[in-house]
């Protein structure tokens, strides 16, 4: 006879997708609805400006960092409130890497918690900007 | 062009690559390039960074569907990015130092190869009946629910398999696309993993993927709020009505026109790559 403690639950796996799946949806919800604001907002206040971007000149400078794009939102400035959505956007599959992490860890299944911090690692030194 | 009309413009054109890339699988990012770089005459640099981040948000947007399905492998998803983040990283560090012609070139050779793929039938098989032994080490064989129950498959070429991924990451890091067609093609293919199980899984990994060099993009200031706005909200809601129409209509003439205009797109970028005036 078999106690439940045997047999590994079959359910497991799959409640740990669905809940990562809907972990990724409303993420990237929460992303478009700041981005949406903000950009009403960019609309408003720089709708008639004629940009001109044949020539690359790259996003200021405080847009190129989170410090800094925090702190252009803080101070309600519209591009740093679209860039703060664009943020949330990029921690949303971050986050659903962190989360699997409990997950295998929690089915006891080492060497997928060793392969998802190798890749919670790359992903961490990209989003720092790093650069050699 | 004042911002307010530019703005409609791009998110209008991302509504249209967003629907488009759902339907035929090949992401809003090989759309939304040219559009901006061709047509527009922006400048390539801004128009990675911009798809890049619509490529996450419909990825991620799309991922909570598919894994309802049942088709996604987890494991499989999560060693091969492994894969795709190291290449990514690879492929946004080298963007910095090649010029955007030779960029344009890769990019319009990438198209072309995307878009011949998806002329191929899709087609459905079982995957490999028995695994190899690094697959069944690493926990990659899997099940997904067939028309009898539980159909388990088996995985086989994990080294070729995970090599190519590399690439695809790379490619997606130095684009700035899903490379979702590389991505296929290696779990398909070489894999031997089922069809189902390799369009969802690498939907799965598209997101995490881009954002491995979407940091180092936004770092650089390819990422300006003022084009990605528009596009991350047009190419999300064009991918979220692609995917319902996708599940009522039959799709193969809709697949077969849209892969000659992907053709005549690639040429394009190539043209205009070799001649300098990207």
């Amino acid at each position: 006879m078999t106690t439940p403690a045997d047999t590994p639950p079959p359910q497991s796996d799959e409640a740990l997708e669905i809940l990562l799946g809907r972990l990724l949806q409303v993420g990237v919800l929460i992303a478009a609805a700041v981005v949406a604001i903000g950009g009403v907002y960019l609309l408003l206040t720089r709708g008639g400006w004629t940009p001109a971007y044949r020539t690359f000149v790259g996003a200021g400078t405080a847009l190129r960092s989170v410090g800094g794009i925090l702190s252009e939102a803080v101070a309600l400035k519209p591009d740093g409130i679209v860039q703060t959505g664009l943020l949330l956007l990029i921690a949303t599959p971050v986050l659903r890497v962190a989360f699997s992490l409990f997950g295998f860890a929690r089915q006891r299944d080492w060497l997928y918690v060793v392969l998802t911090l190798v890749v919670l690692t790359v992903l961490t030194a990209g989003l720092a900007g790093w650069q050699p | 062009m004042s911002y307010v009309v530019l703005a409609a413009v791009l998110c209008a054109g991302s509504v249209v690559a967003g629907f488009l890339g759902a339907l035929t699988g090949l992401g809003g990012g090989v759309v939304i390039i040219p559009l901006m770089t061709l047509a527009l005459g922006i400048d390539i640099r801004y128009a990675i960074g911009a798809s890049l981040i619509s490529v996450i948000a419909t990825s991620s947007g799309a991922a909570a569907a598919y894994v309802r399905e049942g088709f996604t492998n987890i494991r499989i998803g999560m060693f091969l990015e492994v894969a795709t983040t190291l290449g990514a990283v690879a492929g946004a560090i080298v963007a910095g130092y090649v010029s955007t012609d030779v960029i344009a070139v890769i990019f319009g050779f990438v198209l072309f190869s995307s878009a011949l793929q998806a002329f191929r039938a899709t087609h459905d098989i079982a995957g490999a009946e028995t695994s190899s032994p690094a697959a069944v080490r690493l926990r990659l064989p899997g099940h997904y629910p067939g028309d009898g129950g539980r159909q388990s498959y088996g995985v086989t070429g994990v080294a070729p398999g995970f090599g190519l991924m590399v690439v695809a990451g790379g490619l997606s890091g130095l684009l700035g696309i899903g490379s979702g067609a590389v991505k296929v093609l290696a779990m398909d293919r070489i894999m031997r993993i089922p069809f189902k199980v390799s369009t969802t899984t690498s939907n799965f990994m598209i997101g995490v993927t881009a954002a491995a060099s979407a940091g180092i993009y936004v770092g650089r200031g390819y990422v300006v709020p003022e084009l990605a706005m528009p596009v991350m909200l047009g190419v999300l809601g064009g991918s979220l009505i692609g995917s319902r129409v996708l599940v009522l209509t039959h799709t193969k003439i809709l697949r077969r026109v849209f892969a000659w205009v992907i053709i005549i797109l690639a040429l394009e970028m190539m043209y205009n790559g070799f001649a300098g005036r990207i």
